[in-house]
């Protein structure tokens, strides 16, 4: 039983150590630019996660869109709004211990539902088709019988943003 | 053999801090910060969910790839904002932009 443990079981508990630890570490550093760099630790962490789970595209999507865009966007909005927020300063809501019980309770709320879920300890089918996943993905988003729909309206909604997102930053002379 | 618990078990832990962030923090990039924690472990439900009852469907996958592009959406008009509302009034806690306050 003590060793019974397997390879995956050990780059699982790592993944889900690394990404807990740094998910507290986020909500936790005092300083916004520390924080923000944990926060790339934990999205490397979910990749890791996404590997375990053997969907590798996801895990290298996940490092090119979040860590490569998501990460840096954010790291460059907090040096451009650095001055303000004096790094000493409470980081928290003077009610931050309420939050944290509501965070609690919805973890503790979360895990006894999936406890009593039948399916708590299914074990994953045996894969049959990875190497046709990705042509079928590709195939599925664009195909009228697929998900054409959603990946529409997905595209609409990058379109709307990176609109949005340049009109509402734009500097304005008044 | 890992069972899908633990994955739902990390993903649940993840929401809640991310909640915790969201709910907690004074900053507002770092409130999008735990927002984008809360969406990552939606994400690993979803695929935890996907390879262990459905793998031969692609309903899960498509799901995430949906996910991935309105996090990024999201984070690019909030980050947007967080600017414009610094450049007006040259703060960015979220308390203190309490201009709709009623």
């Amino acid at each position: 039983m003590a060793l019974n443990i397997t390879l995956l079981q050990v780059s699982f508990f790592l993944a889900a150590a690394i990404t807990i630890f740094s998910a507290v570490m986020v909500v936790s550093a005092p300083k916004m630019l520390h924080a923000a760099l944990w926060l790339v630790a934990t999205l490397f962490g979910v990749a890791m996660l996404f590997a375990t789970l053997q969907a590798g595209f996801f895990a290298v999507v996940q490092v090119l869109v979040y860590i490569g865009a998501i990460a840096i966007l954010v790291i460059f909005a907090i040096m451009l709004t650095r001055r303000v927020m004096v790094d000493e300063g409470a980081q928290v809501i003077k009610l931050w211990w309420l939050a944290m019980v509501a965070a609690a309770g919805v973890y503790g709320g979360l895990v006894f539902l999936l406890r009593s879920w039948p399916g708590f300890l299914t074990v994953p089918l045996p894969v049959e088709n990875d190497a046709t996943l990705l042509p079928s993905l590709g195939q599925a988003l664009v195909s009228p019988t697929g998900y054409i729909v959603p990946f529409e309206v997905s595209s609409i909604l990058l379109l709307a943003a990176l609109v949005g997102s340049i009109v509402i930053a734009w500097p304005r002379k008044e | 053999m890992i069972p899908i618990s633990w994955y739902l078990v990390v993903a649940a832990a993840l929401f809640s801090i991310g909640l915790f962030g969201a709910l907690a923090r004074k900053n507002a990039i770092a409130i999008l910060m735990g927002v984008e924690l809360m969406l990552n472990a939606v994400n690993i439900n979803l695929l935890a969910f996907w390879r262990y009852l459905y793998s031969t469907s692609l309903d899960g996958v498509v799901f995430v790839v949906v996910v991935f592009a309105t996090a990024a959406a999201e984070v690019a008009v909030g980050l947007a904002i967080i600017i414009s509302v610094y450049r007006r009034r040259n703060t960015v806690v979220a308390d203190d932009n309490n201009l709709l306050n009623g």
